[in-house]
């Protein structure tokens, strides 16, 4: 099972983080910091797979931005690296070739999406056409109960 | 009121508004356009005349944004988190969705945010889905399972999970898949159950899902959902089926009894698995050319669990784990993927002797792939399968020492390990050859383990004594300062053990002295030992042993430990032994005795207080006692060491529990109960020396459960027998200081075991613990326990000796054992050694059971500890006592 997703910039900053575990805020920020530093530390070269604590982590750069995972011992690590790419084609998809600048100002979708390709840590959905048909669905509901034309910038704007 | 906001307020003025609002009701364009929402928009309407709108969402993270330095970014979220909480006290409703929204990006820059949780819940109850989809979402980020806001998410997610509305029980799906807590799960498993059987594919999936996360909160509550469970593979939706795979597998990994029950799932699984990889070619599913690997890999996983240790369930998966591993498209990561798990899978299960060799050489094969995340994965999973089949590993040798080379750390390091692990008597010479290459280059953080690795490697293979001496001298080159102690006292005892190789290492460490020794104390340390002892020798080393080499002369030698011990690079420790050592050489040297004296005499005022002890005592035996110096300071006589013979230890890393039980009464055994007589007499350090060096296999701890009885009866605390680490080198001094005060260095084992036998006598229960063989009452993630048994004693009593081991990486606190027996029995717990194991570590613990009827022994037991937090419990039945126990 995944215990948790970090998106974070080469900057190190947090972009998206997803917990299929309960831990305390503040172990949650201790967690996220030691792995951002560990693996920004970490040259090209070097394999997508560390350990850590008891756990796998699984990490990979798109661009600017490491999609980074947190697995048991005896997940695999290999399909680790496509459900972080199958994520990353999702949201090219519903973005329209994603940027992080995409992901900052829209995070909430990007949490959507996530949502729809992984329930409790586990993959929901290993077609990409159901993904997004379900993502499009509950966009239009949202649309739909927002008056438009009222106030432009009704919803989150 | 809220300065700041009035700049938005005046750009977007109220008449604007209401313009908009009569044009879109003029138009009536809008298709949610009815009684309801005039009615909401009104009222929207007049709170927003009452509130300025608060920023947007996407407003707030450009100016965020924006922030050129920490402390502005701080104040702009400040201000906006005062104005949130705000308007949080003052019930804005229409604003909420927005504001909570905000306050999750600003959650994410780590700023607290935990006053928004009970807004989230408000939010979910609200009968918009733009409101629900945002609060869920709050929900899963702020709450985690340890809230206590969890009644009032429950009522709300029951709600949720009756609604009409499929993306609505979706949420709360999710939501509760996220955060389930075990109270939750009790209350909301009904829920879930029935939505198990919904029609609707998109629901069924997430609840599976959910199903999932609730047994593993609440494993009892997996009766519920079997019969609802068995369905699902009879799905054509993949999602369905991959959402129910991993539900199976989740249970068939809680419980024995629905393992058996889902054996014969095997053939549904198998034909599964058959249309995925001879299916042709669908869009849906494919990822580069590979049908569903995500799939294909739980389907595999759920395999594995299912045919371990039955032949039957492995004979039926055998043909298309190998149509699975030939069939494959191994271009891209996919195909490796999936072949990773298919090999995991053929390892685990008892599949075919063909099988397990193709599984190796597809292991083989991704050593020589380019991708470095397969070269690792192969390395992983060679170092978990090289104990079964050592030979078809052994055959990819050379690659694997190739990956010693590797640029990333982390591959090298499993090289290491599995390079280790392949270590034999056949290839010992060109392994440790290699092995040294790398030690010599190696990141510190390798040193200390390689070079402990490489000399228990070579105390087990070594050809012969030369080529042994020879490579430790190699590590403590190689290692410098990373050797740990225990090197450096095995290195001393082999030289002191191998009388014919004493002149040449004499001569080998002092070539090694004469260079520079700046981070190398513990060569240092080991040289200066080995010259004091045998500096006669090194006088007269004769040329054939090296052509290069000429015999100091004794000046040359003195001029070396001058050096050594005015340089303030070593440390006290390396002087001390420095002086000792020098000491010892007034005696082998016949005309530099004068010089010695001036040495050890500078010291009587050294400011270190140990040197300074030495120096005075020493400068006593040149005075006053110089008659004592000769005979105090005679060479040590060799210290033997009863090492474990290759049979007894394990032919690679894998010891059996049983075997080594059975180990008893074999030599092996006779240090540790020295060893406690040595504790009585308060002298035990000399044998921590001559001990089987750093082997802290299981052979030693667990035959000395037995011991610890009698020294718990004594009131000692337990054996210390781990390996003689970081105190041996005071040890030595202790040794050298008490050769000085005329203490007979080594006490002869035997002597001290016949003792021990006369004091104690031990013996006749050893001879019990020989007839009934002991039982392994429970083994699973690591943790195993024996029960080893005493015999019958007074009053049908029988002690059984419970020993707990953790073979896991990963210490288990809180450990507690419980047992319980039929009422016609009568037991007697004593308390634990320790409620905590380490890894490789042992928990002892002494039960009593009396059996006045001589009925059949039946004993429930209860397990539990926790793993990093988490809490484990396990409980099994012990059935299978011994009949001879009461007998």
């Amino acid at each position: 099972m995944m215990q948790f997703m970090l998106l974070f910039s080469r900057q190190g900053k947090l972009r998206l983080q997803k917990w299929y575990v309960a831990h305390p805020d503040k172990l949650k920020k201790k967690i996220t910091r030691e792995l951002i530093t560990t693996i920004l530390a970490r040259k090209p070269k070097m394999c997508s797979f560390l350990e850590w604590r008891d756990l796998k982590i699984v990490y990979k750069r798109y661009a600017s931005l490491y999609f980074c995972c947190a697995i048991e011992q005896d997940d695999n690590e290999l399909l680790t690296l496509e459900v972080i790419h199958r994520y990353v084609e999702l949201l090219d998809k519903y973005f329209g070739s994603v940027c992080e600048l995409d992901i900052i100002f829209n995070f909430e979708k990007a949490y959507f999406i996530l949502d729809e390709l992984m329930l409790g840590g586990e993959i929901q959905e290993t077609s990409k056409k159901n993904v997004l048909k379900a993502i499009a669905a509950q966009d239009l509901l949202q649309e739909e109960e927002t008056p438009q034309g009222f106030f432009d910038d009704h919803g989150l704007g | 009121m809220y300065p700041y906001y009035e700049s938005d307020w005046s750009v977007l003025p109220p008449e604007a508004n209401r313009r908009t609002n009569m044009n879109a009701s003029e138009h009536g364009f809008n298709p949610a356009f009815n009684m309801a929402t005039i009615k909401q928009v009104v009222n929207e309407a007049i709170e927003r005349v009452r509130m300025p709108t608060p920023m947007r969402l996407r407003d707030l993270i450009r100016q965020i944004r924006a922030a050129r330095t920490a402390a502005e970014e701080r104040s702009v979220v400040n201000k906006e988190c005062a104005y949130i909480r705000s308007t949080f006290r003052e019930e804005d409703s229409v604003w909420r969705c927005r504001n909570i929204a905000k306050l999750l990006y600003i959650h994410m820059l780590g700023y607290p945010a935990h006053f928004g949780q009970l807004e989230c819940l408000k939010l979910i109850a609200s009968s918009r889905f733009t409101d629900k989809r945002i609060g869920y979402l709050g929900a899963m980020l702020l709450l985690d399972e340890r809230q206590d806001v969890h009644l009032l998410i429950t009522n709300c997610l029951k709600n949720d999970l009756n609604s009409t509305t499929q993306f609505v029980v979706g949420l709360a799906l999710c939501t509760l898949g996220a955060i389930a807590s075990p109270e939750m799960a009790r209350d909301l498993a009904a829920e879930v159950e029935r939505l198990m059987k919904s029609p609707n594919a998109y629901i069924r999936k997430k609840a599976a899902l959910c199903a999932y996360r609730i047994i593993k909160r609440v494993p009892e509550l997996m009766e519920i959902f079997l019969p609802a469970t068995r369905s699902m593979l009879s799905e054509k939706n993949h999602g369905v089926l991959i959402t129910g795979v991993t539900l199976i597998t989740e249970m068939c990994e809680n419980s024995p009894d629905t393992l058996n029950h889902f054996k014969k799932i095997v053939p549904n699984l198998v034909r599964i698995l058959k249309n995925l990889i001879l299916a042709g070619y669908s869009p849906e599913h494919d990822v580069s050319g590979v049908s569903d690997p995500f799939l294909q890999v739980k389907i595999l996983k759920l395999l594995r669990i299912l045919g371990i240790n039955d032949a039957d369930t492995s004979e039926a998966m055998n043909d298309i784990l190998a149509q699975v591993a030939t069939n494959t498209e191994t271009s891209k990561n996919v195909g490796n993927t999936i072949l990773y798990e298919t090999v995991l899978s053929i390892m685990d299960i008892k599949s075919e002797g063909g099988l397990r060799v193709l599984a190796v050489n597809i292991l083989g094969r991704f050593l020589l792939n380019n991708d470095k995340n397969i070269r690792y994965v192969a390395l992983n999973t060679l170092l978990r399968t090289v104990h079964v089949d050592t030979s078809a590993v052994q055959r990819h040798r050379s690659t694997i020492l190739e990956c010693l080379k590797d640029p990333d750390v982390s591959i090298r390091r499993r090289a290491m390990e599995l390079s280790f692990a392949l270590v034999n008597s056949q290839n010992i010479r060109s392994m440790i050859k290699d092995l040294l290459t790398f030690l010599e280059k190696a990141d510190p953080e390798f040193k200390a383990p390689c070079s402990s690795s490489i000399v228990l490697a070579a105390e087990r293979f070594a050809p012969n004594k030369r080529w042994h001496l020879d490579t430790l001298l190699k590590v403590l080159v190689a290692a410098g300062n990373y050797v740990r102690d225990d090197v450096i006292a095995s290195t001393i005892q082999l030289i002191s053990e191998s009388t014919s190789q004493q002149g040449y290492m004499a001569m080998q460490l002092y070539k090694a002295l004469s260079e520079d020794l700046q981070n190398r104390q513990p060569l240092t340390q080991v040289g200066v030992w080995a010259i004091g002892e045998y500096g006669d020798l090194l006088l007269q080393a004769s040329p054939e042993e090296d052509y290069d080499f000429k015999s100091p002369s004794e000046e040359q030698v003195i001029d070396i430990y001058q050096r050594l011990l005015w340089s303030p690079q070593n440390t006290s420790t390396t002087k001390q032994y420095a002086l000792m050592s020098l000491t010892k050489l007034s005696t082998r040297f016949t005309n530099t005795t004068n010089k010695i004296q001036q040495i050890i005499s500078s010291f009587c005022s050294s400011l270190h207080i140990e040197l300074q002890q030495r120096g005075v005592e020493f400068t006593q035996l040149f005075g006053k006692y110089g008659h004592l110096r000769p005979a105090l300071l005679e060479r040590m006589p060799p210290m033997e060491v009863i090492r474990q013979t290759d049979e007894n230890v394990h032919t690679n890393g894998d010891i059996d529990g049983l075997e080594s039980q059975s180990q008893e009464n074999s030599p092996q055994h006779i240090p540790s109960e020295s060893n406690a007589l040595l504790d009585l007499l308060g002298g035990s350090e000399e044998l921590d020396i001559i001990k089987p060096q750093s082997e802290p296999s299981k052979a030693t701890t667990i035959s000395n459960t037995n011991n610890q009885d009698l020294l718990d009866l004594l009131g000692l605390g337990p054996l210390n027998d781990g390996p003689p680490v970081s105190n041996d080198t005071n040890n030595m001094g202790l040794i050298l200081e008490n050769n000085n005060a005329n203490f007979l260095p080594v006490i002869n084992n035997q002597n001290s075991n016949f003792l021990t036998d006369d004091l104690f006598t031990s013996g006749p229960v050893e001879t019990q613990t020989k007839s009934i063989p002991p039982l392994t009452a429970f083994e699973k993630d690591g943790l195993k326990i024996i029960f080893s048994f005493d015999g019958v004693q007074e009053n049908n009593t029988v002690t059984i000796n419970v020993t707990a081991s953790n073979n896991s990486l990963f210490p288990m606190s809180n450990f507690l054992f419980q047992a319980a027996v039929p009422k016609t029995f009568q037991i007697q717990m004593l308390s634990p050694s320790d409620t905590a194991i380490s890894p490789n570590g042992v928990v002892t613990q002494v039960l009593k059971i009396t059996n006045p009827g001589h009925n059949i022994l039946k004993m429930r037991i209860r397990i539990s500890y926790a793993v990093d937090g988490n809490p484990i419990l396990e409980q099994t039945e012990v059935n299978n006592f011994p009949n001879e126990l009461w007998e």
